[in-house]
């Protein structure tokens, strides 16, 4: 019974029509986010997603300070009732740098990985929709970029590059690459051989027009999944960068160059170092519990 | 099995090619005029455009890359330009403070990782499973050199209990054979020595470890989960067995395969990982060697130790694959 629904549906999603398959396709989502709501912890991890997107969104309005407000007479201050955070070696608020810095981590995680996420999805699919040579050429590349620790990748990528957050971004964006590409690759590969594909094979369909259609819908779910984790470790992988030189500059206030310029006052103020250190690992947290908690919902026989 | 060995170790040719191509490609692509680096900003052209020529870097690129193949394949690593001196002969004691550093973030990794897996497996939806799986959700979160700075603040600043960097005590060196310092302090009888290494390893390679050993244990938890359900298990407990070693003797050695995958891929992060605690402890390692030697555009450098770290990380999960069978004898590779 089910191949010959497939290919029906297969046939209704051609002339664009077909009350089956988008009733299909809301349950899918409708049966995940119900699943999702239930999962305490996956709702923890999204409300500390969107509090960080609230605060880089409305950073202005939020922050007690500006980026840049050097109070050299209020240095080094520990955490006050006018200062919560205290204030760095440059008399600035560490509360408003740790709010602007939503903006720059957020920005840099999940457009690194949307990045990734298309030039992934493109090699993967064509590796495995095309297969023999151009898979062979595709999937030794992803194998040479992955035989490399990725910190030392994006290291040497922002060496070529120069040091600016743009790169940073840029050779995180990179490094990712291979990993949506195998995955896409692995979930292309196992979508084609349905029938619903060769249906609309049969029935003329160009390539493209199947891939964009059919392959990449149907291949969406573990792909979200991984893009929700990767943002976590896409904003470790920036601050890593940051806080090597490698990232952000002065003033800009990146958490990880933050913490690199908090370094030396390590006895007198540690607090420097506390807060932008804390408000990385929150948001790569929320991030972590966002995709745990999507995997679960999305795939639940991944469920452990 | 040995075919099989065989069959990898010929697999790895293409992607040990291709990675002398991406290094190649990366290091010549760092702006900037090696020769001009070498000689310092107040060299004249003539100097400049001569050592151009002896270094080989007008040549097009193609025979570039072939003089640096020759050179890789007799071994030779090229001269370091800040130091002058051969890589090969520079480079092992770094590799070696890293592979010790590395070694023992992974042991601690593996200890607690595996040991807090199984028992939040054993515990399952009791307090000690939650407590466990959220300081392994905690450890995958932070960021390690953060992690670094507040032990380094906390035990070496505050409390005093270890030394906030470097890898000897620089009043009291130690006498190198093998450059690991564990090794070799023992081997000279040298039980001071021996002592103060262990107290500086301890910040920096829990530091390093504390990502992978949260990982390992999340998979370790859902790895036994599922075993814990199988039958024999099942088994095992109705006959009466004790369930520590239900769990220790049966159930690990059934969960411990995806466990395995994940050491090895995450020896190859602690090698990454390691430029940042190197960083932070100041630690004389492969890292903190590739990363000076990128800022002072010290190409020979950072072209050999990138590809040395990339072949020990290629090298690692060639061993992993293999010891799958030794591990599990129903993995039978042909």
């Amino acid at each position: 019974m089910k191949p010959v629904e497939d290919v029906q549906n297969g046939q209704m999603a051609l002339h664009g029509k077909g009350p089956k398959v988008k009733k299909e396709k809301n349950s899918l989502w409708v049966e995940s986010w119900s699943r999702f709501k239930k999962n305490r912890l996956a709702i923890f991890g999204l409300s500390i997603v969107l509090f960080f997107v609230l605060l880089a969104i409305f950073a202005p309005l939020i922050a007690p300070e500006g980026i840049n407000n050097q109070k050299l007479a209020e240095r080094l201050q520990s955490p006050s009732i006018n200062h919560w955070f205290g204030t760095d070696d440059f008399g600035r608020d560490i509360l408003s740098r740790v709010i602007y810095g939503a903006r720059i981590s957020i920005w840099i995680g999940v457009l690194s990985v949307v990045g990734s996420m298309i030039i992934g999805s493109l090699l993967g699919v064509i590796a495995a929709y095309y297969g023999r040579l151009v898979d062979v050429i595709i999937s030794r590349a992803f194998d040479i970029m992955l035989a490399f620790p990725s910190i030392l990748l994006a290291i040497a990528i922002v060496a070529v590059l120069g040091a600016s957050l743009e790169n940073a971004l840029i050779a995180i964006a990179i490094i990712n690459v291979p990993n949506f590409g195998r995955l896409i690759r692995s979930k292309v590969l196992s979508v084609k051989e349905e029938e619903y594909i060769m249906a609309a094979k049969s029935l003329g369909m160009s390539d493209v027009r199947i891939i964009l259609r059919h392959v990449l819908p149907n291949s969406l779910a573990p792909i979200i999944v991984q893009a929700s984790l990767a943002v976590g470790t896409a904003i470790l992988e920036a601050a890593a960068l940051g806080f090597l030189g490698m990232g952000a500059e002065a003033p800009q206030p990146e958490w990880g160059k933050m913490l690199a310029d908090a370094q030396q006052y390590m006895i007198q103020a540690p607090w420097t170092m506390i807060f932008p250190g804390l408000a990385i690992m929150l948001t790569v947290l929320g991030f972590n519990l966002l995709g745990d908690g999507l995997r679960d919902a999305l795939d639940p026989k991944m469920k452990s | 099995m040995f075919a099989y060995t065989i069959r990898r170790l010929l697999q790895l040719i293409p992607v040990l090619f291709g990675m002398t191509l991406l290094v190649f490609f990366i290091v010549h692509a760092i702006p900037g005029n090696p020769a001009q680096v070498m000689l310092g900003q107040h060299a004249t052209e003539e100097s400049v455009q001569k050592l151009t020529n002896e270094l080989g870097l007008n040549e097009p690129w193609y025979i570039q890359y072939i003089n640096y193949l020759q050179n890789l394949v007799t071994g030779d690593l090229g001269d370091s330009i800040r130091t002058g001196a051969p890589i090969v002969e520079e480079l092992w004691p770094y590799l070696a403070a890293t592979m010790e550093l590395s070694v023992v973030a992974m042991i601690f990794a593996v200890f607690i990782g595996v040991n807090a897996g199984i028992i939040s497996a054993w515990f399952q939806n009791k307090w000690i499973d939650y407590v466990a799986m959220f300081v392994a959700l905690i450890g995958i979160s932070v960021p390690i050199f953060w992690l670094g700075l507040m032990q380094q603040w906390l035990f070496a600043v505050e409390l005093g209990w270890f030394a906030p960097t470097g890898r000897e005590d620089a009043r009291a060196p130690i006498d190198p054979i093998t450059h690991f310092f564990l090794i070799d302090t023992l081997i000279q009888g040298d039980w001071d020595g021996f002592v103060e290494t262990v107290r500086r390893l301890v910040l920096p390679a829990t530091a390093l470890g504390t990502f992978s050993g949260a990982f390992i244990a999340r998979m370790t938890r859902s790895s036994m989960l599922e075993v814990m359900r199988s039958d024999y298990i099942r088994t095992a407990r109705s006959k009466g067995m004790k369930m520590i070693k239900v769990v220790y003797k049966h159930a690990l050695k059934n969960s411990i395969i995806p466990v395995l995958t994940v050491v090895g891929l995450q020896m190859g992060l602690l090698l990454g990982g390691a430029v940042l605690t190197e960083t932070i402890f100041g630690w004389p390692g492969i890292g903190r060697y590739i990363y000076d030697a990128i800022q002072f555009r010290d190409y020979p450098v950072v072209q050999s130790g990138i590809l040395i770290v990339a072949l020990f990380f290629v090298l690692i999960n060639l061993c992993v694959d293999l010891l799958y069978s030794v591990v599990d004898p129903r993995i039978k590779y042909k």
